[in-house]
């Protein structure tokens, strides 16, 4: 059999942190990049004794994620044990959701190799995350491992897909898309490098037209959109080459090793913990009843696929613009302002995926870091469609908004960059022009056309830039005759 | 011994508040007689003997200084030593915590503390409040002061016969399947568990989190009311404290059961009990009958599930608690040597740090929950005990509260029942179903075996109404002197 024999079947489970100032069960914070264990407390340092107590605002971010994917939040979810010992796991057990998560059901489209999938969502359920063992970096670390608890106890949803994905760029395609999601609710900072947003995989693959599910594996470690997509096909020509070489594929975890992009086994199901789930006895169930849910929902911004379809509709904006301007609700935002103010939505798109996006791209910041209000990007949008400046003075003008603060109006005031479109004013320095270059214009006559690009700029240097070219190019062409 | 009881903490407490006596010399006084008698019995495991002193003697100044006395102003009381206490070794008398040094305290310790007691030190137990006797203790057996050679019961046994043998007048221990009442009535003393979630478990070790609480041991019910008064009531870092309101127990204790109701389960109390437990047990109703209550039979068909329901729950609960004893972050870590592995320092460490009967337990309990027992076993569990509590609510329909002996036998001698898991756990049949029911529960002694062991009537009562079951218990005290007996 060749490989388009067999289709690949996978689904994902990521875990994302929420939001929230403080741990899901104690009141240490959740901030990234403290010195190690600075952050405890006996609660989440697990000390005889202490007990956990649920963080409502952790809920409520859950419950903002699970409405924004289209999931039924259970009016009753419990909190359960997973049962394991690790130096990272303070209590021996994991407070998790298992047999009675917060969400069921839901699911997002997702567009790739120009075909869109709805990708179902099984769960989603809240849990704690583990500390971090450090096994390099000390002066001992060849004998020694030092455990960091700061990250122990910082909420987790794990939201777990159904095997919907049947190739790897749609599972790198699923992963963006619930990034956008949780990122532009606010829930999640998106930030793989830190570990806040993380992605295992289960892969199976079977011949085309099998209904049933052949033997998976689960992938671990893969936390970019890259290395995903590289793990997968990966995996997926590994399996494929196991079956075609008479072999059977066995259920197992496996590694994704990204400098070697390949996947290697961790255990095999027989090595698998048993985790011992129980309900946690320390911890209520967590009700969300409807007026919390409605009060939640009330809440939920205009999502990214939604607003797309209105930039489109209400802007008249092409679509390639839509996806651009909706990639991150920051972004979104930043237009609608500037398109407001200027009253030029198209422009004010041109702009925002023009320099605003090289801005941020060039000098690393967020959107809401830019120094150019979405306001006073308005304001230059304005004075560049209504023919007071030209559009290579506007980058300009940009430019010194960005480093100095100041409004449009008052840069190209100062700067005496008002563009020059008065016949009066540009017919001496038109004459002058071509009378500089006599032998273009003469070319030009002979109906070297193109030539005629270098008058035009000929014109626009003596003027700084500053004459307005559509002028310019009559008035050369009506000079010469 | 001593022929007149000493003084209760009310009493203590008032002579205290009208300046008759010093914080510190009733401190002290503590401090010498425990020193004095303690050798012979066990009961604490460490005395904080500057600590108390100190703090008496801060309390003697703020008075002098006019501020007003806590309601257990220079009581001197005693902690279960599976209650956490801020720079005093809690070590749930295991060797895994030998030498841990809490860096916090228990929420009703520091509520203790707050009304004014002046914590005199730990008291010994079975480990992690596992066992009936106190024998299960990483640092030797407890005594009882009416026998030398029996147990005190357990597993509080210290913090019964702290108040017991006139060391403290009052005392904190922990039940999670009879481990207050039982040996309140083993050791002659009272002992409320009160209702799931009446206080906080917050610092507490959880052996059973679904059971445990934390109560007050007493020589008179009056003082376990003034006691469960101070700490009862909801807590932020407890989500299963409830937020129902503390009713004004003292005030409750107005000697009245006239029309009150009695339950009695007789047809559970047919077999395997003491004849002369069951005499006084007939005895003490008639005292109560006596005063205005009246009785009527109540069924509990499911309560002779209790100690195999108990034994899957709180073996399942106990297996996951205590897997926080590794050796990673604080308590005792095996010596290691190069080479060894982490498995191997979790398994030596746990080897070496855990008594056989906490073994038992995390076995036990570790198997329960295993995949393809879970449902046969702690799931099949849970359902008996939700017919457990529907069988507590049938007799509540016709009762204001149920009377039980606390336990079937008088105390029995040291090394009795060590060799036999199963004969121990029964000393829990009359206990454990409150636990498991969630439901509050006082032992009062009711008197005494031939051999003059004392004995305890049980009372247990519905959700949150502890003020019932401390009223009746200080009116069938007011007819009564078991209690002010002396060993």
């Amino acid at each position: 059999m060749g490989a388009s024999a067999f289709e690949a079947v996978i689904g994902l489970e990521i875990h994302a942190q929420l939001q929230t100032e403080t741990k899901i069960f104690c009141g240490c914070p959740t901030s990234f990049g403290a010195p190690p264990n600075t952050h405890v407390c006996p609660v989440c340092l697990g000390l005889p004794g202490a007990l956990p107590v649920l963080n409502r605002r952790a809920v409520d971010l859950a419950v903002a994620a699970a409405l924004a994917l289209g999931c039924d939040v259970q009016p009753r979810s419990v909190f359960a044990r997973k049962n394991y010992f690790y130096p990272d796991l303070p209590k021996g057990y994991q407070i998790s959701q298992y047999e009675q998560p917060l969400a069921l059901g839901g699911g997002v489209d997702v567009e790739a190799g120009g075909q869109t999938t709805f990708v179902r969502l099984t769960r989603i359920h809240m849990e704690e995350d583990a500390g971090k063992s450090l096994h390099e970096g000390f002066a001992d670390s060849d004998r020694r491992t030092y455990v960091d608890y700061n990250r122990a106890g910082v909420p987790l949803i794990e939201i777990v897909s159904e095997p919907d994905l049947r190739s790897a760029g749609e599972a790198a395609a699923f992963f963006e898309k619930l990034r956008q999601i949780l990122l532009w609710l606010g829930v999640n900072d998106g930030n793989m490098e830190e570990g806040s947003l993380r992605c295992d995989a289960n892969v199976s693959i079977r011949p085309v037209g099998q209904a049933a599910l052949g033997t998976k594996a689960e992938v671990k470690n893969v936390n970019s959109f890259r290395y995903l997509q590289k793990a997968l096909e990966y995996e997926i020509t590994r399996q494929i080459d196991v079956v075609e070489h008479g072999g059977r594929v066995v259920q197992e975890t496996r590694l994704f090793d990204s400098a070697q992009g390949r996947t290697f086994s961790m255990r095999s199901k027989e090595e698998a913990h048993d985790y011992r789930y129980f309900p946690d006895p320390d911890l209520p169930p967590v009700a969300v009843d409807e007026a919390r849910r409605a009060a939640i929902a009330a809440t939920l911004p205009e999502l990214p696929e939604a607003r797309r379809q209105r930039f489109v509709a209400a802007y008249g904006l092409p679509a390639y613009d839509a996806d651009l301007l909706t990639q991150t609700r920051g972004i979104a935002d930043y237009f609608e302002a500037a398109a407001a103010a200027s009253g030029h939505a198209k422009a004010a798109s041109n702009w925002v995926m023009g320099e605003v996006l090289r801005r941020m791209k060039d000098t690393g910041v967020d959107i809401s870091r830019i120094p150019v209000t979405p306001e006073a990007l308005g304001g230059l949008i304005r004075l560049a469609e209504e023919g007071a400046i030209s559009s290579s003075v506007a980058k300009g003008v940009f430019e010194t908004m960005c480093e100095t603060g100041q409004e449009a109006a008052a840069i190209v005031d100062a700067g005496g960059l008002r563009q020059i479109s008065d016949d009066s004013s540009l017919e001496p320095v038109v004459a002058s022009v071509l009378e500089a270059h006599a032998a273009v214009v003469a070319e030009v006559r002979a109906g070297k056309d193109k030539k005629l690009q270098f008058l035009v700029g000929q014109v626009m240097k003596a003027t700084a830039g500053k004459a307005d070219p559509t002028r310019v190019t009559d008035l050369v062409r009506r000079l010469i005759g | 011994m001593s022929a007149t009881p000493p003084p209760t903490a009310r009493a203590l407490r008032d002579a205290l508040a009208r300046g008759d006596r010093r914080a510190a010399d009733v401190c002290q006084e503590a401090l010498d007689t425990t020193a004095a008698r303690d050798g012979a019995l066990g009961a604490f495991t460490a005395v904080a003997v500057e600590r108390a002193l100190a703090r008496a003697h801060a309390l003697d100044a703020a008075r002098d200084a006019g501020a007003a006395p806590g309601p257990l102003h220079g009581v001197p009381v005693a902690i279960k030593d599976n209650i956490s206490t801020r720079g005093i070794r809690t070590t749930a008398s295991s060797r895994i915590l030998a030498q841990y040094v809490p860096a916090f305290d228990a929420t009703a310790v520091a509520r203790l503390e707050a009304a004014g007691a002046v914590i005199l030190g730990k008291t010994n137990c079975d480990e992690f409040g596992m066992g009936s006797s106190t024998e299960n203790s990483a640092f030797g057996p407890t005594r009882n002061p009416w026998a030398l050679d029996r147990t005190p019961g357990g597993s509080s046994g210290g913090s019964a016969v702290a108040v017991a043998a006139g060391l403290v007048p009052v005392s904190l221990g922990s039940d999670t399947g009879g481990s207050i009442r039982q040996p309140a009535a083993l050791c002659g003393v009272a002992g409320l568990k009160p209702s799931y979630g009446r206080v906080s478990r917050y610092g507490l070790l959880a052996y059973g989190s679904s059971l445990d609480q934390i109560g007050p041991f007493a020589r008179t019910v009056e003082d376990a009311a003034l006691v469960l008064g101070v700490i009862a009531g909801a807590d932020g870092q407890d989500a299963t404290a409830t937020a129902e309101p503390v009713a004004d127990y003292l005030g409750a204790l107005t000697g009245d059961i006239q029309g009150l109701r009695i339950g009695v389960p007789r047809a559970f109390l047919a077999d395997g009990v003491a004849p002369a437990v069951l005499a006084a047990f007939h005895t003490s109703l008639e005292v109560l009958t006596a005063r205005g209550a009246t009785l009527v039979d109540v069924d509990l068909p499911h309560a002779r599930y209790a100690i195999p329901v108990y034994y899957l729950i709180a073996t399942a609960e106990a297996s996951s608690n205590l897997a926080r004893y590794d050796g990673v972050r604080f308590g005792y870590r095996t010596p290691l040597e190069p080479g060894d592995t982490l498995r191997q320092m979790y398994e030596r460490t746990r080897d070496e740090g855990f008594g056989p009967e906490v073994k038992r337990r995390i076995m036990l309990g570790t198997y329960v929950l295993s995949a393809g027992y879970y449902d046969a076993y702690y799931l099949k569990a849970q359902q008996v005990r939700t017919l457990l509590r529907q069988d507590y609510e049938r007799a509540f329909a016709v009762a204001d509260l149920v009377a039980m002996p606390t336990t079937p036998t008088p105390a029995f001698r040291l090394g009795e029942k060590t060799d036999d898991p199963l004969a121990m756990y029964l000393a829990d049949i009359f206990t454990v179903s409150a636990n498991l029911a969630g439901l509050p529960a006082l032992s009062v002694p009711c008197g005494f075996s031939e051999d003059r062991l004392p004995i305890g009537l049980q009372l247990t009562g519905r959700m949150f109404d502890e003020a019932t079951l401390l009223r009746t218990g200080d009116a069938y005290q007011r007819d009564t002197n078991w209690h002010t007996a002396t060993p």
